[in-house]
């Protein structure tokens, strides 16, 4: 090859490469929000609530595949939120324990957490939109906006 | 010059054979490793020379959640993993004490192992409210595990005793710190493994160790017969 063609093929090669670059970054982005509720629960939920969701005998409530995540859909920002205390049902069975709060969860994150449980391990609700949660989030002044 | 090539020879001879003999040091697992070893700190002076176990588990006396008194005799010629944990525990105690229920059930009938969680959290923790966490978490045999109770300062102590961490916190969700360790304790009121509650791993390799304990609780108690 030609110094000349060598040169060419260097200019041809700059765009190509910096494309790549650009999709190579993109990629961080979304490959990291991708699984950002998967992530969050077993952070934040998965010692209580198992790492499958299934609870742990009649103390903790599961959260996989229970009709209290689809009833009480409205609910659950501002429990993760908040967090509860006293005795609720879950799938027939009452639970009586002490659920804290996550005021160190961004309003997106609460969202990305609750979209995760709502359409996986048996749960086939509709999901929230960031806004909507939110809105409900702001029913117990638990929205920071972000 | 014929008798320092021989002696060379020899050495040579014995090196070898010396060094044929180093990778079955290594390799060969000695009988004893099939044994526990005994943990703890020695604070007490030592009677005698050959005196240097470790200080045994103190002398306890706690409340269960069936308003029994337990104390060290409750465990006497058993083996008996413990923890610490408190029942309103937001943060790890679930996940520890669901491995714990693994252990439990593994060994559900073998009245030679016991089960005892202490509460750090007696104020809260009264008789009803161990009773019904016990009942929650399908442990229905009072007598095979206990949840016991006693003044803060005495849990925080027999704490330390097994070498398990648990303290006031106030930055820590729910008000305590504490470790999530299972000790091993033989019939000798001894310590022989601690276990991280949180890996299922060190589960694993407690649900692993207590047959080899239970062996040697065995052998001693036919030496003793005999």
């Amino acid at each position: 090859m030609t110094p000349k063609a060598l040169h060419l093929a260097g200019k041809a090669l700059l765009p190509l490469s910096a494309g790549v670059v650009l999709l190579l970054s993109l990629g961080g982005c979304f490959t990291e929000r991708q699984n950002e509720g998967a992530k969050l629960y077993a952070a934040h939920c998965a010692s209580c609530h198992g790492d499958q969701g299934q609870g742990l005998q009649r103390l903790i409530p599961p959260v996989a595949a229970t009709d209290y995540i689809a009833r009480h859909r409205a609910d659950l920002p501002c429990i993760i939120r908040k967090g509860m205390k006293g005795p609720l049902t879950v799938n027939g069975v009452t639970y009586n324990q002490v659920m804290p709060g996550h005021e160190d969860l961004t309003d997106s994150q609460i969202t990305n957490l609750l979209n995760f449980l709502q359409t996986n391990w048996g749960n086939q609700n509709q999901p929230y939109t960031i806004r909507e949660a939110s809105e409900l989030l702001g029913r117990c002044n638990g929205s920071d906006g972000q | 010059m014929m008798r320092l090539s021989a002696i060379r020879t020899a050495l040579i001879t014995a090196l070898l054979a010396g060094g044929s003999l180093l990778p079955f040091a290594c390799t060969e697992k000695p009988a004893e490793s099939e044994r526990l070893p005994i943990l703890g700190i020695k604070h007490a002076a030592p009677t005698s020379p050959a005196d240097t176990l470790p200080d045994p588990v103190p002398s306890f006396r706690l409340t269960n959640q069936e308003g029994k008194t337990i104390t060290n005799q409750t465990f006497a010629g058993k083996v008996y993993v413990t923890d610490f944990f408190f029942a309103t525990c937001p943060s790890i105690c679930p996940k520890m004490q669901s491995e714990l229920l693994r252990v439990y059930k593994q060994f559900d009938g073998n009245p030679n192992v016991l089960f005892l969680s202490h509460t750090i959290d007696p104020a809260h923790d009264s008789i009803p409210v161990l009773r019904d966490y016990a009942e929650r978490l399908g442990v229905k045999d009072a007598s095979r595990w206990h949840f016991a109770t006693a003044p803060q300062d005495t849990i925080f102590s027999l704490a330390k005793a097994y070498m398990t961490g648990a303290e006031v916190d106030k930055g820590t969700p729910g008000g305590y710190a504490h470790d999530g360790a299972f000790a091993l304790v033989d019939s000798q009121r001894r310590v022989r493994g601690v276990y991280d509650g949180m890996v299922k791993e060190q589960v694993d390799q407690l649900i692993h160790d207590l047959p080899l304990l239970l062996k040697e609780e065995a052998e001693n108690k036919q030496t003793a017969a005999k």
